[in-house]
């Protein structure tokens, strides 16, 4: 079982056009620079961004005419995007009440995510009042708890503090090592990549110049700005 | 950045002026009210009545005005997207009772809801049913009057809150119903909240669409500011004391709504 996927899509006059697969056990990474149309193909994924055409099963599941709330499709936005009106938990048990687990229930299963993610201690407070680290945990277990297929991260570092970054990009590895669902991270960061994905796309104004696996991509990189990106990653 | 040039008094002089003008009236009214009398007034059955019509009716309207201007907020929210025409014509309609004056409110709705109304003489005719002058004919002008002000004070939280909110629920499996009901409505609850007292008040105010549309019937529709009025005539004291009534219960309002989100009216 896995996600196969193909699609174009435009916004304005740029033209997305990308195919890609993702096996059990793999993260994939949308690798590309700002404008590449990363996060466009993380919408039509989501079912967010209406494609031109698109061919996406997950699971056996054709998902061309599914809405949103259909798809089992888990994102971990950029600014996580926690319900500022709801406690850490009720964010957490949001995605199992929608499915129509009771609230004690739903409760108790977003109880157990905090823990499993370590930030149970923070499961009755606002979201504002937690660390970038912190929200970014929650807001996995917030997509991890409504059981999704397929798990998408937009940029999950990029929000965070450049020193904090390095500490919660191994934790998040870890977890996403330790939750072995279908992966897609989208991001515009090397070391992302290699902390977190087995294998690589790499997008490049709307068309896929590279495909590789994570060793591979630096082994042998195919552009310029691939290149670029994998020996100031190697320098460091 | 420039330093700010100090006040001239030719900027204190009207200035206070202005404020005189908005505050002393209240200030002799509060100086000159039979605090005394007072309960022997405000006991009397005619001011009870109509302190009981006025909030009631009120409520009812502020009710009526949840229902239905909390989706007509969705909708001017949305209407961003559409052509200008419609777009415009829109948001001018839902603010022209803003910018009305009641009385021309009172008849315009006279001449739609009225025995010879477009709609009100078939209603008449065909149902038996008579609004004008009733006590529905003076919720359905404070509805007219008042509205808007929640619609808009609806419509500006909407539009500041994020809809972004809604697609990350969408991933979580929620159904646009629940979407609604668990995460768009309480992102606007403080803009709810708001618009419902400035509705609240607005209502509780109401004088010349209410007395054109709904005359002044003791007990059916004889609401506090029209027997304000009429008192004045016959028993001043009793007229300040309703006065009175009125403002600590505009004040009341004006201290709950403070630090709530109405641009421009509480900051």
């Amino acid at each position: 079982m896995s996600l196969v996927a193909a699609f174009t899509a435009h916004r304005g006059a740029f033209a997305l056009d990308i195919d890609l697969a993702v096996e059990p056990g793999r993260v994939l990474a949308l690798l590309g620079p700002n404008g590449a149309g990363k996060s466009t193909a993380l919408g039509v994924l989501a079912g967010t961004v209406e494609p031109d055409s698109a061919s996406i099963t997950l699971e056996g599941r054709v998902l061309d005419e599914v809405p949103t709330e259909a798809r089992r499709i888990g994102v971990v936005f950029q600014d996580y995007l926690l319900f500022p009106h709801l406690s850490v938990l009720e964010n957490v048990a949001f995605g199992p009440r929608s499915a129509g687990v009771p609230r004690r229930e739903a409760r108790v299963r977003a109880m157990e995510w905090l823990e499993r993610l370590g930030v149970a201690e923070f499961a009755r407070q606002r979201p504002e009042q937690l660390s970038g680290g912190q929200a970014q945990r929650v807001a996995l277990a917030r997509a991890l708890a409504a059981e999704p297929e397929l798990l998408l991260l937009d940029e999950p570092l990029a929000a965070l503090d450049v020193e904090v970054r390095d500490e919660v990009r191994s934790e998040l590895a870890h977890h996403l090592a330790d939750w072995g669902g279908l992966t897609v991270v989208v991001t515009h960061s090397f070391e992302d990549v290699a902390a977190l994905a087995s294998d690589v796309i790499v997008l490049e104004k709307g068309a896929v110049t590279q495909r590789a696996t994570v060793r591979d991509l630096v082994r042998d990189p195919a552009t310029p700005y691939v290149r670029r990106l994998v020996s100031s990653w190697a320098d460091d | 950045m420039a330093r700010r040039s100090p006040l001239t008094p030719v900027l204190w002089i009207p200035a206070g002026l202005a404020l005189g003008l908005l505050a002393l009236p209240l200030v002799a009214l509060a100086v000159r009210a039979p605090w005394g009398q007072l309960p022997e007034l405000l006991s009397r059955v005619e001011v009870l009545q109509a302190l009981g019509l006025s909030l009631g009716t009120a409520l009812v309207s502020t009710l009526v005005s949840l229902l239905l201007g909390i989706p007509l907020a969705v909708v001017l929210a949305r209407s961003a997207e559409w052509p200008a025409v419609p777009r415009r014509l829109l948001r001018a309609l839902v603010t022209v009772p803003l910018v009305l004056p009641p009385v021309v409110g009172g008849v315009a709705l006279l001449l739609l809801l009225g025995r010879r109304g477009l709609i009100g003489q078939p209603l008449n005719e065909i149902f038996g049913i008579t609004i004008p002058f009733t006590t529905n004919a003076v919720v359905i002008a404070q509805v007219f009057v008042a509205m808007p002000f929640l619609v808009l004070a609806v419509e500006g939280a909407i539009r500041a809150s994020d809809r972004r909110f809604d697609v990350a629920a969408a991933t979580l499996g929620a159904s646009r119903f629940t979407i609604f009901r668990r995460i768009t409505l309480p992102l606007v609850a403080p803009g709810i909240t708001a618009g419902a007292l400035l509705c609240f008040t607005r209502s509780l105010g109401e004088f010349g669409a209410t007395i054109t549309f709904a005359g002044s019937f003791p007990g059916v529709t004889q609401t506090l500011p029209i027997a304000t009025y009429l008192e004045l005539q016959r028993d001043p004291d009793a007229a300040i004391a309703l006065s009175l009534i009125l403002m600590i219960v505009s004040v009341v309002v004006l201290v709950s709504l403070r630090d709530r989100w109405v641009p421009g009216i509480t900051r």
